[in-house]
């Protein structure tokens, strides 16, 4: 066997607060060391004050680690790099698992590299082949069109999971982790990168991760123009608006409202499609809704695979009939 | 300005993905009979991140591309399009390799180079989805990366990298040399004219093996595939609602939506 022990969740938080996948991390964290006899452990990286969030310690975890540094205020690539490899190198656990958000997309190539080892990001599914103890990584690729095992033999393992493909812990666990203050040595001139304007455009409405329905847009949707009718919908339903890659890219909305394999992975309990063709990189972005429903002029977009009600049909004609019906049935 | 794109030839991703069957005894993806290879969308957008920086201020672009019997007229298109140099890494082992692998050739081509400003990658491959090769490529040449550019402004030994994230988007000064993997925001690649497409045709290739190279693939792998399966699709029947008028269709949905307990 190895020398390396014990899992290591990699803690995020939002403004509300930890991050739901963070919650899924520690879930499928806690199985995943139990069933290999390992201690689970948290890491949270930030400047002074994020003990505050060390609610995480009552979440099954075992140890918390607390990495505090002034050059850790923000997320910056090099320097959450720097401070995790002096952590992981002297934790040696057997795996890191990240989320598959913008921060663990970043970080866990680069951690992965320095360390010698290997990462693994967007998985979807973790198990542990009983007979050899590895872990058995499975994520999609091709786009979506197929779906991947990996094993690897080297270590620490560095995973980044989907959001919402495991379980959250359960809050009641109520577990008081062992907190240990982990130090840092961070040279500031050694650093080549510099954040020079963080901007905030969080688009309109409700966030995309915190919505139960969200309302999506294609390319036959068009610019801005044809969006806002859209949005006047979502208002109805108290849903978020997201949008395919063109649509972002049409600047129909906001760039970081893109759903698919690149942009925002989502599952929603409704998610109604208008003008999108149902691609499979939109698609591996929120087949995961529990229902789907799709308005399309071709009959034969790919979209209606996916969807449990369609309408056939121009847009135009027919959502605003849609939703002027949402309206007065929801009212 | 000594730029450098990363570009990987892959099965055009934009084909139907219906006919897409996964070999699961070979653990290949098999695309429908005819899909063409092209350039990785992402890295058409690095390349056009390469040439825009070029159009202002001048520069030498070497594109290069690791794989086994690469398609010449598909990385042609880069030289037409306004690259300089093409450098293949042609390898009859240099098949299925993982991030590691396939950084670390690049790694070793880059160094026979020896010195360049800016390294310019996709944000991820349309075949692998793995999103690692340019960061990793960064780590093994021990220079910044700034990762999902949507923006590169040069500046004096340095660039500007505006990037999206969660809530927003940032700006990230870096100096050079950097690694910068790119997304599609940037914008899509030009097309090339009819006689550049021609001249294209004439200029030289380079091309580097494993031996010249100094690679083992063998060694340098650290990720096996297990299994390659067909995605879990929804299993669901769509149920269509037509009526006399669009408008009338529309009516229909939110009703039906209502009835079913949706909304
Ligand atoms: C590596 C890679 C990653 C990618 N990642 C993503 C991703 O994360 N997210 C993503 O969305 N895409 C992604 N894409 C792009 C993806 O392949 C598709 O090109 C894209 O999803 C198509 O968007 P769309 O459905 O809006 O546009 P189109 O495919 O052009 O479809 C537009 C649809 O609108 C319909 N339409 C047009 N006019 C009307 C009208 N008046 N009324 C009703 N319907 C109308 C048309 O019938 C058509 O079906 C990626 C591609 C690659 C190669
Ligand atoms: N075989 C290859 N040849 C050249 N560049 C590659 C190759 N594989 C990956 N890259 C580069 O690395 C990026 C990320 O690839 P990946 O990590 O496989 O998602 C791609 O967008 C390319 O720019």
């Amino acid at each position: 066997m190895n020398s390396y022990n014990g899992i290591m969740v990699y803690v995020e938080f939002g403004e509300n607060g930890l991050l739901p996948i963070t919650r899924q991390l520690l879930g499928c964290g806690r199985k995943i060391a139990d069933e290999l006899g390992e201690p689970l452990s948290a890491v949270i990286v930030g400047s002074k004050g994020i003990e505050e969030g060390s609610d995480a310690a009552q979440l099954g975890a075992d140890t918390v680690y607390i990495v505090e540094h002034e050059l850790l205020r923000q997320y910056r690539t090099e320097t959450y790099v720097a401070a995790l490899e002096q952590l992981v190198r002297q934790q040696r656990p057997t795996a890191l698992l990240m989320g598959q958000t913008y921060v663990g997309r970043d970080l866990a190539p680069s951690l992965a590299f320095r360390l010698e080892t290997i990462a693994v990001l967007d998985c979807i599914a973790l198990e542990i082949d009983h007979a050899s103890r590895v872990l058995l990584l499975t994520k999609p690729v091709c786009g979506g069109n197929a779906v991947a095992t990996f094993t690897s033999m080297y270590y620490p393992q560095i995973i980044t999971i989907r959001d919402k493909a495991m379980l959250p812990m359960e809050p009641s666990f109520g577990k008081n982790a062992h907190v240990v203050h982990f130090a840092v040595s961070l040279e500031p001139r050694s650093f080549k990168t510099r954040l020079i304007k963080k901007v905030k455009e969080e688009g309109e409405g409700l966030r995309l991760e915190e919505a139960a329905v969200i309302i999506s847009g294609g390319r036959g949707i068009g610019g801005a123009e044809g969006f806002r009718q859209l949005h006047e919908t979502a208002a109805i339903l108290h849903a978020a608006v997201g949008g395919s890659r063109p649509a972002c890219d049409n600047r129909g909305v906001a760039p970081n409202r893109q759903i698919g394999i690149t942009g925002k992975i989502v599952s929603p309990d409704l998610y109604i499609a208008v003008g999108i063709s149902g691609s499979i990189q939109q698609m591996s972005g929120c087949g995961q809704a529990k229902r789907i429903v799709a308005i399309n002029k071709d009959p034969d977009a790919p979209i209606f695979k996916y969807a449990d009600f369609g309408v056939v049909g121009d847009w135009k004609k027919v959502f605003p009939s849609f939703s002027a019906k949402l309206k007065e049935l929801v009212s | 300005m000594k730029m450098i794109v990363c570009v990987k030839q892959v099965p055009d991703p934009q084909a139907s993905s219906t006919g897409t069957k996964v070999d699961v005894a070979a653990k290949r993806v098999i695309v429908p009979h005819g899909t063409p290879p092209v350039m990785s969308p992402y890295d058409e957008s690095a390349l056009e991140a390469a040439l825009k920086i070029k159009d202002v201020h001048g520069g030498h672009v070497t594109v290069m591309s690791v794989g086994k019997n690469l398609a010449r007229p598909v990385l042609r298109k880069a030289l037409a399009s306004g690259a300089d140099e093409l450098i293949l890494l042609e390898d009859n082992t240099f098949d299925q390799l993982d991030s590691y692998a396939t950084a670390s050739i690049l790694a070793a081509a880059i160094r026979e180079i020896g010195t360049f400003d800016l390294i310019l990658c996709g944000r991820q491959a349309a075949d692998t989805d793995a999103g690692q090769v340019g960061s990793g490529l960064a780590e093994l040449l021990h220079i910044p990366c700034v990762t999902v550019a949507c923006g590169i402004e040069l500046g004096e030994e340095k660039v500007n990298v505006t990037r999206i994230v969660s809530d927003g988007y940032e700006v990230i000064e870096v100096m050079l040399p950097a690694l910068v993997t790119v997304s599609s925001e940037i914008g899509e690649l030009r097309y090339p004219k009819l006689k550049d497409l021609q001249a294209a045709q004439k200029m030289p290739i380079v091309v580097r093996n494993a031996g010249q190279l100094g690679i083992d693939v063998a060694s340098l792998m650290k990720l096996n595939l297990v299994s390659l399966s067909p995605p879990q699709h929804r299993n669901v029947q769509c149920c269509m609602i037509s009526a006399e008028t669009p408008e009338i269709a529309g009516e229909h949905l939110a009703l039906t939506m209502r009835g079913a307990g949706l909304i």
